[in-house]
C-alpha cells in the first residue's frame, strides 16, 4: 500500500467516526446546542476539554518552539497548563453553579450591565476569531502535505467536516467528537516519541527519557544535546535566561489568557455538578499533561535527531567536537525526509560556500576558519513533529497516525471556538439584546445559522490569512489576560465590584494591551505602522508585547477595584448573587432564563 | 438564618485559605523553582541538567495536577462539612 493510501485511510476512517457521533449527538434543544444538556461525566468532560485546548499550536508547533528555544520555551508548557490550577480554583466551580449558558452572560447579569455583556462579546469574537483562523490554516496545511491536494481545497473539506457535527450537534455533537479526537490526537502524538526514546536512551518513556542517558554516548541526553549544540555556536539548550522579569510575565500572560479564554470556559457549563467541574479541571490538565510531558522530550530528541543526521560524526561518543563539528553530510547524501520536506519549501538549503556539503549552524556564529560562509539549511520549527516518524524511520502507518492526529487536533480546537462565537452571536446579541422574545425553537435555528456563518468566514479566512492571524499568543491570550479574566475573578471573589467599575477596568485593560502590542506589531498588525522596532531593546523594562496581557491584567483588576470604590455599591440582589455561586448548594443543571 | 450566614461565611474563608495554599504552592513550583530561583538551585543535578530546567519542563506541570486533585478533593469535604454540597 502506498503511503498515500495509507494517509487517506487513517484520515477517512477518523473522519467517518467523527461523522458517525455527529448523527448519534444531534442536537434537539438549546440546552443540547450550548452545554450538551448539562450531563456530561467529568472525566469525559477533562477529555473533550485536552481536544478543544490542544490545538494545531500545541500539537504540530509547539515541540519545534522548544527544540529551537530550549529552556527559554519551557514558558508555553507552564503557562499553557498552570491555566488549569487558576480555572479550577478561581473560576469553573462558581461559573458553573451561576448555571447560564455563555461568559458574556455571567459577565452582564453579574455586573447588571448590556454594555459590559457586548463588552465581553466583542472581546469573545477578537480572540475566537484569531484563534480559530490558526486552526483552519493548521489543518489545510496538514491535508496538503498528507492528502496532496492543495491547501485551499483541505481547507474545504476539514470546513465540511466540522459544518456537519457542530452545525447538528451544537456542544453535544462537539464533546462527544472531542473525545474521540483526542484519543486519536495523543496517540498519534505518543506513539512515534516513544519509538525515539527507545531509539536514544532505551526507555520506552518519552519524560523519562529526556533525564536519561543517550545510548551512543553513555552521557546524559541533554547533556549530550548542549555539547552538540554548542560546538555549532548554538545557545545551549539548558542555558538560563537573562530577562526573568519578561519570562515570568510571558508565563503569566499564558496562564491567565488561557483562564479567560471562553471557549474552554463553555466546556465547564456541560458537568452535572460543582464538584465535577473541579474534578474536571484536574483531569482536563492530566490529558493535557499526557501530551504536555511528551513534548519537551520529542524537542529534544528531535534536535538531537536532527544535528547528528547532518553532523554523523557527533552522534556517539566524541573526542572532540570541534572536529565531529566541521564535517557535515554532502548535499546529495541527504536523507529521504529532507528530500520530501524540501519539496514543500519548509526545509531549504543554499550551498553558499560551493562545496557541496550541508553546513547547518548558528548563523550569527563565525566560523569562517571552517571555510563557512553562513548557514546553509533553513528547517522550519513546525515540522519537527510531522516529520519525526519519518526521521525515525517508522512505519508508514504511523505516518498516516500523525496526518489524521494532526486534523484532530485543529478540527477539535476549531469546533469549539466556534460554538463560542456562534453561541455569543446567538445568545448574547440576539437574544440578548436584539430579540429578547425569541422562542426557543427560533433561538436553536439561529444557533445553527450563526455557527454556519462562522464557519464560512473561518474557512475563507483560512484560505486568506489576513496579517493579525499570525499574532494568536499576543491577540488571543493577551485579550483573554487583559479583559475577560480579571472581571470573571472580580465577580466572584469581590461583592463590591460594580458595573462601572467592571467596564471601565475591562476597557484600560483592553486598551492598554492593545496599543502596547500596535506600538512594536503595527498598528492593527498592518506592517510598517509600529512605531518602534520590535526586539528587546526598545522594550518598556525589557516586557515584550506577548509577555503584556499580564500587565492589562494588572491594571483592569486597579481600575475596577478604585472606581467601584468611588461609586456605589451593587444592589442587593447582585450582592445575593455572589452569594449564590459561592456556594454549591441548589445548583441546578444550565438553565434557560 | 443568622447561623446559615455565619456557616457559609466560614465556609467561604475556608475555600480562600486553601485556595491561597494551593496558589502558593503553584507560584513557588512555576516563578519560583522554574524560573527565579533556577540559578540557587542549579547545584542540584537532574539528569544531566539542574533541578530548575526539570521544574520548567516536567515538574510544574505534575505539581498542576496534583495541585486540582488536592482543591477537588479537600473542597468535596468541605462541601459536606459545612452542609453546603450539592
Amino acid at each position: 500500500m502506498s503511503q498515500f493510501a495509507i494517509n487517506v485511510l487513517f484520515v477517512g476512517a477518523s473522519f467517518a467516526i467523527y461523522i458517525g457521533i455527529a448523527i448519534w449527538a444531534k442536537a434537539g434543544s438549546t440546552k443540547d446546542f450550548y452545554v450538551a444538556g448539562g450531563g456530561v461525566h467529568p472525566v469525559t468532560n477533562g477529555m473533550a476539554i485536552g481536544a478543544d485546548w490542544m490545538s494545531a499550536a500545541s500539537f504540530i508547533s509547539m515541540a519545534g518552539l522548544i527544540a529551537a528555544g530550549g529552556y527559554a520555551n519551557s514558558t508555553f508548557l507552564m503557562g499553557w497548563t498552570g491555566g488549569y490550577v487558576l480555572l479550577a480554583m478561581l473560576l469553573a466551580p462558581y461559573l458553573r453553579k451561576f448555571g447560564k449558558f455563555t461568559v458574556p452572560e455571567f459577565i452582564g447579569d453579574r455586573f447588571y450591565s448590556k454594555t459590559a455583556r457586548m463588552v465581553a462579546v466583542v472581546c469573545l469574537i477578537v480572540a475566537s476569531v484569531t484563534y480559530v483562523i490558526g486552526q483552519m490554516a493548521g489543518a489545510g496545511v496538514a491535508f496538503s502535505r498528507f492528502l496532496e491536494v492543495d491547501a485551499t481545497t483541505g481547507l474545504i473539506i476539514a470546513a465540511v467536516v466540522v459544518f456537519f457535527y457542530s452545525v447538528l450537534g451544537g456542544m453535544k455533537g462537539i464533546t462527544y467528537t472531542q473525545v474521540a479526537q483526542y484519543i486519536v490526537l495523543i496517540i498519534a502524538y505518543t506513539i512515534p516519541a516513544v519509538f525515539i526514546s527507545l531509539e536514544l536512551t532505551g526507555n520506552p518513556l518519552p519524560p523519562l527519557g529526556l533525564f536519561s542517558d543517550h545510548s551512543a554516548s553513555g552521557e546524559p541526553l541533554l547533556a549530550k544535546l548542549n555539547e552538540v549544540v554548542t560546538a555549532l555556536g548554538f545557545n545551549a539548550y539548558t542555558a538560563m535566561v537573562d530577562n526573568k522579569l519578561n519570562m515570568v510575565l510571558f508565563t503569566l500572560s499564558l496562564m491567565i489568557g488561557t483562564a479567560g479564554l471562553p471557549h474552554v470556559i463553555m466546556r465547564f457549563f456541560t458537568v452535572p455538578k460543582v464538584a465535577d467541574a473541579r474534578w474536571s479541571a484536574g483531569w482536563a490538565l492530566v490529558f493535557i499533561g499526557l501530551l504536555y510531558l511528551t513534548a519537551p522530550a520529542v524537542a529534544s530528541m528531535a534536535r538531537l535527531n536532527l544535528m547528528t543526521t547532518i553532523y554523523p560524526d557527533m552522534a556517539g561518543q566524541v573526542e572532540n567536537y570541534e572536529e565531529a563539528a566541521g564535517n557535515p553530510i554532502a548535499y546529495e547524501e541527504r536523507p529521504e525526509w529532507i528530500r520530501t520536506w524540501e519539496e514543500t519549501g519548509l526545509i531549504t538549503f543554499e550551498d553558499k560556500n560551493n562545496d557541496g556539503n550541508i553546513q547547518f549552524y548558528n548563523d550569527t556564529a563565525n566560523f569562517t576558519e571552517r571555510g563557512w560562509e553562513g548557514n546553509e539549511l533553513v528547517v522550519n520549527n513546525d515540522i519537527l513533529v510531522l516529520a519525526n516518524p519519518e526521521i525515525a524511520n517508522l512505519p508508514g502507518w504511523v505516518i498516516g497516525l500523525i496526518a489524521a492526529g494532526g486534523l484532530a487536533a485543529a478540527l477539535s480546537t476549531a469546533a469549539g471556538l466556534l460554538l463560542a462565537i456562534s453561541s455569543a452571536i446567538s445568545h448574547d446579541l440576539i437574544k440578548g439584546a436584539i430579540n429578547p422574545k425569541i422562542s426557543e425553537k427560533s433561538e436553536l435555528l439561529t444557533a445553527r445559522i450563526s455557527m454556519s456563518v462562522a464557519i464560512v468566514v473561518a474557512t475563507y479566512l483560512g484560505a486568506n490569512p489576513p496579517g493579525f492571524a499570525a499574532q494568536v499568543v499576543a491577540l488571543a491570550f493577551g485579550i483573554a489576560a487583559a479583559s475577560l479574566f480579571p472581571v470573571l475573578m472580580m465577580g466572584i471573589f469581590s461583592k463590591r465590584v460594580n458595573n462601572k467599575g467592571a467596564i471601565a477596568g475591562m476597557l484600560s485593560g483592553l486598551v492598554f494591551t492593545l496599543v502596547y502590542i500596535f506600538v512594536y506589531k503595527g498598528w492593527f498588525f498592518i506592517p510598517g505602522t509600529n512605531n518602534l522596532a520590535d526586539t528587546p531593546d526598545n522594550w518598556v523594562l525589557g516586557i515584550s508585547p506577548l509577555s503584556i496581557g499580564a500587565v492589562g491584567a494588572i491594571i483592569n483588576f486597579a481600575v475596577a477595584y478604585l472606581v467601584s470604590n468611588a461609586t456605589e455599591q451593587p444592589p442587593q440582589e447582585i450582592q445575593d448573587l455572589v452569594e449564590s455561586v459561592r456556594y454549591p448548594k441548589g445548583a441546578g443543571g444550565a438553565i434557560d432564563h | 438564618m443568622a447561623e446559615d450566614k455565619s456557616n457559609a461565611e466560614a465556609y467561604w474563608k475556608a475555600n480562600l485559605r486553601l485556595i491561597t495554599g494551593c496558589l502558593i504552592v503553584w507560584a513557588l513550583v512555576s516563578y519560583g523553582f522554574a524560573i527565579l530561583l533556577r540559578p540557587l538551585l542549579s547545584g542540584i543535578p537532574v539528569g544531566g541538567t539542574d533541578l530548575g530546567f526539570w521544574f520548567a519542563q516536567q515538574g510544574s506541570i505534575l505539581t498542576f495536577i496534583a495541585l486540582i486533585f488536592f482543591y477537588a478533593w479537600k473542597m468535596n469535604r468541605l462541601d459536606k462539612q459545612f452542609g453546603l454540597g450539592e
